[in-house]
């Protein structure tokens, strides 16, 4: 599936839903099973610091494909990576790179990725970008 | 908020504003708008007569010795980083110890930091204990003659305890030290006088007692404030100025450089007169009373653990539940339209101290009632269960 199948096919998941606490109920389950990242990437090279929550982000290619895993010490936000991951893991590096990223808009949780809301997710959108960008530059 | 009738336990980093201040700041720009000290015109009178009543009733209100030892600031921030540079610069040499607390906000951390590079001084810090306190016996042993300023908070923002200034402006007087008092969350929640307390400066903000942001006050005792270089240089606060040399005026306007806040200075007025309308016994009375009721009602909840848990404490419940991040708590909170701090409260080493990468933080103002703690309550027990 390409980046945009995928999203979509996120947001009409989320359509099926009534209400807030249903979607974060969601979002929270996601967090709890997101697999978990290799602890030796769990340090502060990998970490991307906000104030509220850290996340940490690791990156490998195989094959022509990115590879992504990542964690936070909060699960909304481990959810809300579940769903980034979901997107952007096994993805062409240039398709990652020029990505539209309209499914946290769509799903309603824009608030997420603001850059005033400190929790590291936004920088963390970045930095996989950057990793699409620099892998399809090799 | 988010489709829920909102209970806004956040006041610590902000109060809401009455009818009162929101008409004073609307009058001001309407009817008496012109630049201070300056025009020989009516209006420019009025704005005047209207800007140093301002200082009187602030004087009043906090009970300085007199309207001179009353400075119009940004804030809480800018009154400290003003006693830092101007009174550092005058009073720090290398060696000379600043002594603040374990629990400081940034604000009471940062300017001492950067005057004491410039100086060779260095900060000296008070250990907080597990309950959230001082020990005043620790304190005191940390005075010593190369003491050249005492700076601790009034209030901690993150735990709500209520520091024993006044024992520890009498402990540092007994060495010829002065204090300086960050009084951002003490002014807006009890009576303060800082004749009283011995005071040699006291810093607060209006924008946390009903008043405008970017608006604040800096008291100060008249013998150091005339010891005191300015702070910045500009208009007003000059006597007369050659390419040679500037003479500065005299206080307050010393330190007043610039066109200041008139607006917010006319509107901290009609903050002040609110709160002394219900009086600030009232007030404080009225808060203890949701404090016991919020703090009891929190700690009925599973898993869950206060941070400051001082016997002395003004209206602050900060929190943690076992097993959930404060950014998660909030987050759902913030969903059902409660109103809530979460993070480090710009207090990163008290939080360092705990062992913790921040709490959820209620903060009560007089406007709150026991629905707004009901409503909190419900919303941590709700959250839990969808966070473990």
């Amino acid at each position: 599936m390409t980046i945009n199948e995928i999203q979509d096919e996120i947001i009409e998941e989320f359509g099926f839903f009534e209400d807030w606490m249903e979607k974060y109920g969601y979002i929270i389950d996601l967090g709890k099973n997101l697999p978990l990242i290799d602890a030796q990437y769990k340090d502060e090279e990998h970490q991307i610091k906000g104030c509220q929550s850290q996340v940490w982000l690791q990156a490998d290619m195989e094959e022509d494909r990115v590879r992504f895993t990542a964690d936070s010490d909060a699960v909304i936000t481990k959810g809300i990576i579940a769903l980034l991951i979901r997107v952007f893991d096994n993805q062409k590096a240039a398709d990652i790179a020029h990505a539209d990223l309209y499914f946290i808009d769509k799903i309603g949780l824009k608030e997420h990725l603001s850059p005033t809301r400190s929790n590291g997710l936004l920088s963390m959108v970045k930095q996989m970008k950057y990793y699409g960008l620099a892998l399809s530059a090799r | 908020m988010n489709g829920k009738p909102m209970a806004f336990l956040d006041s610590a980093a902000s109060s809401q504003k009455p009818e009162q201040v929101l008409e004073a700041l609307d009058h001001y720009y309407r009817t008496q708008n012109a630049n201070v000290h300056r025009g020989v015109y009516a209006l420019s009178q009025i704005a005047t007569d209207a800007f140093e009543s301002s200082r009187r009733t602030v004087q009043q209100f906090i009970n300085a010795g007199s309207e001179r030892e009353v400075i119009f600031v940004r804030g809480t921030t800018e009154g400290i980083n003003l006693v830092a540079s101007s009174f550092g610069r005058t009073f720090f040499k290398a060696g000379s110890e600043i002594l603040i607390t374990g629990m400081e906000h940034h604000s009471n951390i940062v300017p001492w930091q950067l005057i004491a590079e410039q100086t060779g001084a260095v900060l000296k810090v008070v250990p907080v204990t597990d309950s959230g306190e001082i020990e005043l016996d620790v304190y005191a042993s940390m005075l010593s003659e190369k003491t050249a300023l005492v700076a601790a908070v009034h209030v901690s923002n993150a735990l709500g305890t209520v520091n024993p200034v006044e024992a520890m402006i009498r402990l540092a007087h007994e060495q010829d030290i002065p204090v300086l008092l960050d009084g951002a969350q003490a002014v807006p929640h009890m009576k303060v006088d800082v004749q009283a307390l011995d005071a040699d400066f006291y810093v607060f903000s209006a924008h946390k007692m009903l008043g405008p942001t970017g608006f604040g006050i800096l008291y100060g005792k008249e013998k150091w404030l005339d010891k005191m270089p300015p702070y910045h240089g500009g208009g007003e606060m000059i006597k007369e100025v050659t390419f040679e040399k500037t003479t500065f005026n005299e206080l307050p306007f010393k330190f007043e450089a610039g066109t200041p806040d008139i607006s917010g200075a006319v509107a901290m007025e009609a903050a002040i007169r609110y709160l002394e309308a219900i009086g600030m016994d009232q007030v404080m009375r009225r808060e203890q009373e949701l404090l016991e009721y919020g703090t009891e009602k929190l700690l009925a909840i599973d898993g869950i653990r206060m941070y400051g848990t001082a016997p002395h404490k003004a209206g602050v419940m900060s929190f943690l539940l076992e097993g959930v991040h404060p950014f998660d708590l909030g987050t759902l909170l913030d969903k059902m339209g409660i109103a809530v701090r979460t993070g480090h409260h710009c207090t990163q080493p008290l939080m360092a101290r705990f062992g913790i990468p921040g709490t959820v933080r209620a903060s009560l103002g007089i406007y709150n009632n026991e629905a707004d703690l009901d409503q909190l309550t419900e919303g941590v027990i709700r959250a839990a269960t969808m966070l473990r």
